[in-house]
């Protein structure tokens, strides 16, 4: 009898193990575990959160998982957008970088006007930060319109704003490289006497309504039921042509507010070099939450904890002190890794394993597994 | 009697869960011009793909003329080359290509190129077979009949034997049609022997020798067309003899004659995909369908009813009313739904879960800001999971892993969540099994009696007969007929499908 039952516990518990395991942002998770252990284990005061004092004085948190936090800002808010629209058009969108350079630029153009240094800011921020969203919403209606009414694949048609959009930015700027006032600051870095940093906030703001707009509208099933099967969607009286072009659309204001938080960060804006190579963080922050870059059904938070994975690995390989030319290669081997593992290739076979173990339990003798070939 | 060209015999091939062919024969002899028929799932795509070695056979064998042997065909390119060629619907050259280009196209048989004999040689062909294109020409710039032809040509060119056309006239006009047809014949001369599958009964009178019908993967039998009336080919097709039917009609009778108001009427729609003008109305409760065969225009009508195929002209009134249906969504918002014919492109949203796809339609209808809630969902999904004993592990199970008469019950609990005035529902049984066929149709039965107005397609003219009260004949893209109370027998409908020469058959 007490074995009996302990045989039930046994399984019980196996299968919330099993469950655990299965859920599918478990894999993400663990990626994520797995570095920040491996940061612990090279820098045992990796986790150390203290109090410090910004230039200011100003009493402000620092630490490696602060910096973290805070600077993963704009590739989690693209990722966001980037997931919606990976699931509705089955693929991605090059340009956030370029686009974000525009959004950037036009938030300092406003802010500054003509000129470099100018004492005080021309426009109120609101202003700044409205205006930026709608250039960054722009661009992405632009993208929009090709893929969703043009029916161009994605990566053809965003690679237009990839190779203009810095030119466009320049000159949105006036071809000027103006500083804005500190006070701008407060948004990319700390608002004074407040000792979280402004962008994590942001992030959190974001990600709220991110999940508010999931969960309090269709945006999410009517995303998935496109990425899936477009023809039967219309024929449910959805619009995929009107779906694929609102997730870009949202994509344009994630790229929006992550360019004001980028350009708040150090008051200026290089079209040319900010955020070099984001947009291909930000599609690998969503391959490495589990979401299929074919496109169809999305797991958002699978992809927020993708940005933070990759944030990670930057910031360690920094800390490293990593040549900043080799950085690339050490994150690409890491990746590789991250990515094979997660491919239906390795996933058949470790479920074919798993199959094999459990038959072999079950019956005691080594029983023949079954491969379905097609 | 000339030679066989080619011999299949005792052909088996099975898909997952289908017999897709069992113990079929298939013979072609030279010059001659040879219709394979049957309805869909009847095993002729099946039997042509393991012929050009797309599919890989399980049993039988497959004899050539001039090899001893029998041969085993791994790839269409291995086809080509034991000169089996086939030329599909779908134009499948290149057609950003020219003419010759596409000629030689994988065909390395020299390893420097010489255009200009090439050319010279291409426009001889085009030439003797009376094709009307330029060697140079791009091939997109021919119509689709030529560049059918071209096709055709390169097949020959390729010293083809055996030459299969799949489905080549459906996008042809007559003029078109028959051009084809004069090189068909020509070629036939030439002792090209050719398979001819098509849905038109009209053009394998005019053009074939013999007839090969398979219904559900089994051979029915070789016929020569003189000696195979249109009654008899379509009552082979169907699976149903002439004459004893009258047994089955008694019990399945159902009346619904009763002339209430009129729930929709339709005048004179016509819409992009080809169907011609047609009129049509049925009333609160009634059950209608349209019969016809496989490209008949059966479906063609109700998507043009529901907005899903761009309508060119004709009007709808609903209820009286005039509306503008431009989109599936408005015709939804008018009381209308429809279940598409084909489930797995046009029905089910594969890695959505069953809750999921119950509620789309309905959703969509309630707008964008209004999502349901989880708990109502789930209480609509358990509902119908419930009413229609849908065979499912949860309401969250994808519906790609339910069997297939368990996803078309999801979605047609998709579509009676929207409590529709109109319900279309296009061959919702094809393809699932008998005990769920039966539910289907009691089901339509009680909502006709529950006061909704339903029209029923279905390729089972017996399962329209038990469910429908009145029946629109199709032919060819046009309305040939309408049957109702005693004249809805299965000899009447067999005679108006395959229209023509209808007193042939008949003794």
């Amino acid at each position: 009898m007490a074995t009996h039952d302990k045989t039930i516990n046994h399984d019980r518990s196996r299968s919330i193990i099993l469950s655990i395991v299965k859920h599918n942002i478990f894999i993400p998770c663990a990626f994520l575990t797995m570095l920040l252990l491996v940061n612990i284990f090279i820098n045992p005061g990796f986790l150390k959160i203290s109090m410090g004092a910004d230039s200011n004085g100003h009493p402000v948190l620092i630490g490696n998982l602060i910096n973290i936090l805070s600077n993963a800002t704009e590739l989690v808010i693209l990722a966001i957008g980037m997931t919606l629209v990976t699931a509705s058009s089955k693929g991605q969108d090059i340009s956030v970088g370029a686009t974000l350079a525009i959004s950037g630029g036009v938030v300092m153009r406003v802010l500054c006007g003509n000129e470099t240094q100018p004492d005080s800011l021309h426009a109120p921020i609101i202003v700044a930060l409205i205006l930026g969203c709608l250039a960054g919403m722009a661009c992405g209606a632009f993208n929009g319109i090709l893929v969703s009414r043009f029916k161009i694949q994605p990566m053809i048609a965003t690679l237009i704003l990839f190779t203009a959009g810095r030119s466009i930015a320049s000159m949105a700027m006036g071809g000027l490289k103006p500083k804005a006032v500190s006070s701008f600051g407060y948004y990319g870095n700390f608002i004074p006497g407040f000792p979280i940093p402004t962008p994590i906030l942001i992030t959190i703001g974001i990600v709220i309504v991110t999940m508010l707009t999931l969960k309090l509208t269709n945006l999410g099933l009517y995303t998935r039921a496109v990425g899936v099967n477009a023809k039967a969607s219309s024929l449910n009286g959805l619009n995929p042509t009107m779906i694929k072009f609102l997730t870009f659309v949202v994509l344009g204001f994630c790229v929006g507010i992550a360019g004001f938080v980028q350009s708040s960060r150090v008051q200026t804006v290089n079209p040319y070099t900010i955020v070099p190579g984001i947009e291909m963080d930000v599609i690998l922050a969503v391959a490495l939450g589990g979401n299929s870059l074919g496109g169809g059904k999305f797991n958002m938070t699978g992809s927020i904890i993708g940005a933070y994975t990759i944030q990670t690995l930057t910031s360690m390989l920094m800390t490293l002190n990593v040549n900043t030319n080799a950085v690339p290669v050490f994150k690409a081997a890491i990746i590789v890794v991250l990515v094979v593992i997660q491919s239906s290739v390795v996933k058949a076979f470790f479920n074919k394993k798993m199959g094999e173990l459990k038959s072999r339990k079950n019956s005691g003798k080594g029983n023949d597994t079954y491969v379905v070939v097609e | 009697m000339q030679d066989e060209i080619l011999k299949m015999r005792g052909i088996n091939k099975s898909f997952p869960g289908v017999r897709a062919l069992q113990n079929v024969d298939f013979t072609l002899f030279e010059g001659e011009i040879h219709a394979l028929m049957g309805e869909n799932g009847a095993g002729k795509s099946t039997l042509i793909k393991v012929l050009t070695g797309v599919y890989a056979k399980e049993g039988g064998e497959i004899r050539l003329r001039g090899l001893d042997k029998p041969v085993t065909i791994k790839s269409p390119q291995e086809a080509q080359k034991l000169g089996i060629s086939t030329v599909y619907q779908e134009i499948t050259l290149c057609p950003n290509l020219t003419v010759a280009e596409n000629m030689f196209i994988g065909r390395a048989e020299e390893v420097i190129v010489n255009w200009k004999k090439r050319i010279d040689k291409t426009n001889a062909i085009l030439a003797s077979l009376g094709i009307s294109a330029k060697a140079t020409q791009q091939l997109s710039s021919c119509s689709i009949a030529v560049q059918q032809m071209v096709a055709i040509a390169r097949a020959v060119d390729m010293e083809c034997k055996v030459l299969i056309l799949d489905e080549p006239t459906s996008s042809l006009d007559d003029q078109e049609v028959a051009k084809l047809f004069s090189l068909m014949r020509d070629l036939k001369n030439r002792g090209v022997g050719i398979i001819f599958v098509t849905h038109f009964l009209e053009q394998v009178y005019e053009v074939c020798d013999k007839i090969t019908v398979l219904r559900n993967g089994e051979l029915i039998g070789e016929y020569l067309i003189k000696d195979l009336p249109r009654v008899a080919l379509v009552s082979k097709m169907l699976g149903k003899e002439l004459g004893d039917l009258s047994a089955l009609q008694n019990e399945t009778a159902c009346d619904i004659s009763r002339q209430k108001d009129i729930v929709v009427e339709v005048k004179g729609l016509s819409g992009d995909s080809g169907i011609r003008p047609f009129d049509f109305k049925t009333c609160k409760g009634e059950v209608t369908g349209f019969a016809g065969l496989l490209g008949s225009g059966r479906s063609e009508c109700v998507r043009a009813i529901f907005g899903a195929d761009h309508v060119t002209g004709g009007e709808i009134k609903i209820k009286g009313k005039p509306v503008h249906i431009t989109s599936p969504l408005k015709a939804m918002k008018n009381g209308i739904g429809y279940l598409s014919e084909d489930r797995k492109s046009d029905g089910i949203i594969g890695d959505l879960s069953v809750r999921e796809n119950m509620i789309l339609a309905l959703q969509v209808m309630r707008g964008f800001f209004k999502p349901f809630s989880k708990a109502q969902a789930y209480a609509f999904a358990d509902e119908y999971i419930k009413l229609l004993g849908i065979k499912t592990a949860s309401a969250d199970t994808p519906i790609s892993s339910l069997s297939g008469g368990n996803q078309q019950k999801v979605i047609l609990a998709r579509w009676l969540l929207t409590h529709p005035d109109y319900l279309i529902l296009d061959e919702p049984t094809r393809g699932i099994d008998i005990g769920t066929k039966v539910d289907i149709q009691k089901l339509v039965l009680k909502l006709a009696d529950e006061g909704m107005s339903i029209t029923f397609i279905s390729s089972e003219i017996e399962e329209m007969l038990r469910t429908c009260s009145r029946l629109i004949v199709m032919r060819d893209l046009n309305i040939v007929g309408e049957l109702k109370g005693e004249d809805m027998t299965q000899d009447r409908i067999m005679h108006t499908i395959a229209g023509g020469a209808t007193n042939h058959g008949d003794s």
